[in-house]
């Protein structure tokens, strides 16, 4: 099983999120409701990918990815991003920061399928 | 791009929950922000609420195909973002703008699944939002560089936040990086600690984690904080043996255009609201959104409609509980005494329980008062904007708690009456002034239970009603025949006849071309009353009173004419036993002499116009029944007994009857019809005149 951490603070869009994920079988979901749970959340278990939405309550989404990025035990992992579209600057910065897509709600979910496929190979 | 096809109904019904979620505590966050809008100066992490808010609900209108509300809250959130960025100011206009907007898609919201149309309106309300948006745009290149930041932390900065952080640098404000290590346990915590004393004197612009050099089990965080303290004050405020002040470049190279009286200014303060609602009110979501983040995991949200099956099954549990009991009688009685007694302990223990569950089944359909009262404060804050009338709302017993299915139901005559309160109620300025009363109108909400029901009041300190202008309206209407015998009281109760009006002009008591009537029967649809006081010149009262529940209830059987109806207990006071000699006749109608009053007097198979086979016995029953203040004597041929009942809504087809509430399952295989006391009441009472 690989395993896949979200980090969403709507509700519904993370089980928009792990709905598209769980019809792909062969993974699981663990969901953040913020930056901050996502923090806590990753040095439990090995995750094999980590989708974060940009608009955060605590802290967001480019500064995840620039702590995941930064640190050893998880600049490996591979990251999109999943923010509504918006700053052209945010998106910029947050592949500048090492996110490996970066999607556009509403996304699609066979292709965030295709990518996740590709990713977790 | 929309995958409504392969996403269950399921998830659009979590969709609509939290649209709806969204909505509300932006309108409640917009009022806050309206509040302050006088002032100019408004907290930046409330107008970041906002929009994050109306970015959420874009995305995920988007995701399900809601094209209306996905364009409506896009070019919501445009607007909000220039606001945010500074881009455009604040100003009433744009207030009221953002208003209207969020009134539209709270309609919207409210309106998906009914067919309501509400493109132009949308059109609109779009059109406006980006003539506002559009007024001017800043531009010119980031002079950040120039603070010389880690780059680390400058790449992580989003839009709003490097916009902020310029704010600071704009302000004279020095710009501090705060370095914090805390343990992965409980960093949540500290950061929180931390950034609430530093919010105090300065506004906290980014936390960025970093695992760089710690070990496993602890954190780091990067704060960029921007202040006017110095260095060694935002140390001393701190105070922690982990954490490191760095004061960060050249900030201090714009100097304070000013000398600006240090820190009154720096804390946006929140200014004298217009409308300040008391702490009754939970607070808005506002400044928790951490704990929104936390609550999130702890809450269920559970579709009413499975608490309705639960309510049935522990209904029909109750029914087999009754029947064990009988059992247990029945067998003490045919001789096996020790087994029934032991049956009947079991049957004890069994019904403490199932009371229990009852009970919990119930509570967690019960929210509290106050939700409705939020909305409402939203209404003062709309109405009166309106009607350019300064008002104060007072709440009082938001905790007190009642079924949801209940709070929805009265939010429309609410609003209505909240409507009129403001609209015909308070007095304009220049009225109040001259007769001698604050300047400001007052609307009182409070809520309180009285035995199993609960009371919500609006109040009003307005003009009150001229009962002597009501008398002569009923007369003219035709509604009395004579102005003798009628009390004030009574002459009251007109205001809610259909088509009632004491108004010169059309509108004065139907702001939205609806009357008090309605108002009346939305209310009765939960089997609520409501009462008016009012006194001239001083203000009014309405008064509602609501059963705390509608799902599983006490009821007294009565049995008239060979079938049996069920009354809730709640509205039963006595019960007498009379004869056709104990019944006066006084104009026609039928009233029976209760102690000191006259009680008026219903015979229930006259009511519903069934035929009466058997005369009536020589002894029959009154039961005397009341909601509110109002009193009226039913009469039955019988007594049956008391039972819990679970009330099973009729359906559309019976809407029309008055009287019934619904049905209820006797566990005999046998159904009965349940009376809609308020309803009997207000019928009896109007063919009364």
């Amino acid at each position: 099983m690989k395993k896949i951490l979200i980090a969403e603070d709507s509700s519904t869009m993370r089980s928009l999120l792990v709905a598209t994920i769980e019809s792909l079988g062969g993974y699981l979901v663990s969901e953040a409701a913020s930056g901050f749970e996502a923090l806590r959340l990753l040095p439990r278990e090995p995750v094999d990918l980590i989708i974060t939405d940009i608009n955060m309550p605590d802290i967001n989404g480019l500064e995840l990815v620039s702590f995941v990025r930064g640190s050893e035990n998880y600049r490996h992992i591979p990251l999109f991003i999943i923010s509504t579209e918006g700053s052209e600057r945010d998106r910029e910065k947050g592949l500048a920061l090492g996110a490996n897509e970066y999607l556009v709600k509403p996304f699609d979910p066979a292709r965030l399928q295709e990518l996740i496929i590709q990713y977790t190979a | 791009m929309a995958n409504s096809n392969d996403t269950s109904g399921r998830a659009v019904e979590d969709f609509l929950a939290e649209a709806e979620e969204i909505v509300d505590r932006l309108s409640t966050d917009l009022g806050t922000l309206g509040d302050c809008a006088d002032s100019g100066e408004c907290d930046p992490d409330l107008l970041n609420a906002i929009f994050r808010g109306a970015h959420s609900l874009k995305g995920l209108a988007g995701m399900f195909g809601f094209a209306d509300i996905q364009q409506l809250s896009h070019n919501l959130e445009n607007l909000l973002d220039s606001l945010r960025l500074g881009k455009i100011p604040l100003t009433n206009a744009t207030m009221n703008i953002l208003f209207d907007a969020m009134e539209l898609l709270g309609s919207v919201v409210r309106g998906l699944g009914t067919g309501e149309n509400f493109s132009s309106a949308i059109a609109d309300a779009i059109q406006r939002l980006n003539d506002c948006a559009t007024a001017q745009e800043g531009g010119g290149e980031s002079p950040l560089q120039k603070l010389g930041l880690p780059e680390k932390v400058l790449n992580s900065l989003t839009e709003y936040e490097e916009h902020r952080l310029l704010e600071n640098v704009k302000k004279g404000r020095t710009i501090y990086s705060i370095h914090a290590s805390f343990s992965l346990m409980s960093f949540d915590q500290d950061l929180g600690e931390i950034s609430e004393v530093l919010k105090k004197s300065g506004e906290v612009v980014s936390t960025l984690p970093s695992a760089s050099a710690t070990p496993e089990s602890m954190i780091d965080f990067e704060i960029l904080y921007g202040t006017d303290l110095a260095l060694d004050d935002v140390t001393g405020l701190i105070d922690r043996d982990n954490v490191e002040v760095t004061r960060i470049g050249a900030a201090a190279a714009v100097p304070p255009a000013a000398v600006t009286p240090g820190n009154a200014e720096a804390v946006p303060a929140t200014p004298q609201a217009p409308i300040p609602v008391s702490a009754e009110v939970p607070a808005p979501a506002g400044q928790g959104d951490d704990m929104t983040a936390k609550s999130m995991s702890r809450t269920v949200r559970v579709d009413i409609g499975k608490l309705d099956d639960l309510m049935n099954i522990v209904g029909e549990l109750v029914l087999s509980h009754s029947i064990i009991s009988m059992l247990a009688t029945r067998m003490r009685l045919e001789g096996f005494s020790s087994l029934a007694i032991e049956l009947g302990k079991a049957a004890k223990g069994l019904d403490r329980k199932l009371t229990e569950l009852q009970k919990g089944v119930m509570e967690i359909r019960m929210i509290p008062v106050g939700q409705l009262f939020e909305k409402m404060a939203r209404i003062v804050r709309k109405v009166s904007r309106e009607q350019g009338k300064k008002v104060d709302l007072k709440t009082f017993g938001a905790d007190t708690e009642l079924d949801k299915l209940i709070i929805e139901d009265i939010a429309d005559p609410m609003v209505h009456i909240i409507r009129n309160a403001i609209d015909h109620g308070l007095e304009t300025t220049e009225e109040r002034v001259a007769a001698g009363k604050p300047e400001r109108g007052t609307i009182r909400l409070s809520s309180y239970q009285k035995g199993n029901h609960v009371v919500i009041e609006v109040s009003d300190d307005g003009r009150g009603f001229n009962i002597d202008k009501v008398k002569k309206k009923a007369l003219e209407k035709g509604l009395i025949k004579t102005l003798e015998g009628v009390s004030d009281r009574e002459a009251l109760d007109f205001i809610f006849l259909p088509g009632f009006s004491t108004a010169d002009k059309v509108s004065e008591l139907s702001g939205r071309g609806v009357g008090m009537d309605v108002v009346k029967n939305n209310i009765a649809a939960v089997s609520g009353m409501v009462d008016i006081e009012s006194i001239f010149g001083q203000g009014s009262k309405i008064i509602i009173t609501l059963p705390i529940t509608l799902a599983i209830i006490k009821a007294l059987l009565v049995s008239t004419a060979g079938r049996t109806y069920a009354l809730p207990i709640t509205s039963v006071l006595e019960t007498i036993i009379v004869t056709e000699n104990d019944i006066d006749t006084v104009e026609r109608k039928e009233v029976y002499q209760l102690r000191q009053t006259t009680l008026p007097l219903v015979r229930l198979e006259r009511f519903f116009g069934v035929p009466r086979t058997k005369p009536t016995q020589a002894e029959f029953y009154v039961v005397v029944v009341g909601v509110a203040e109002k009193r009226l004597g039913v009469i039955v041929d019988d007594l049956m007994g008391q039972q819990d009942i679970v009330i099973k809504s009729l359906g559309d087809m019976f809407k029309g009857y008055r009287g019934i509430t619904g049905a209820a399952d006797l566990g005999d295989q046998r159904t009965i019809l349940v009376l809609d006391v308020g309803g009997i009441i207000g019928e009896a009472f109007r063919s009364g005149g």
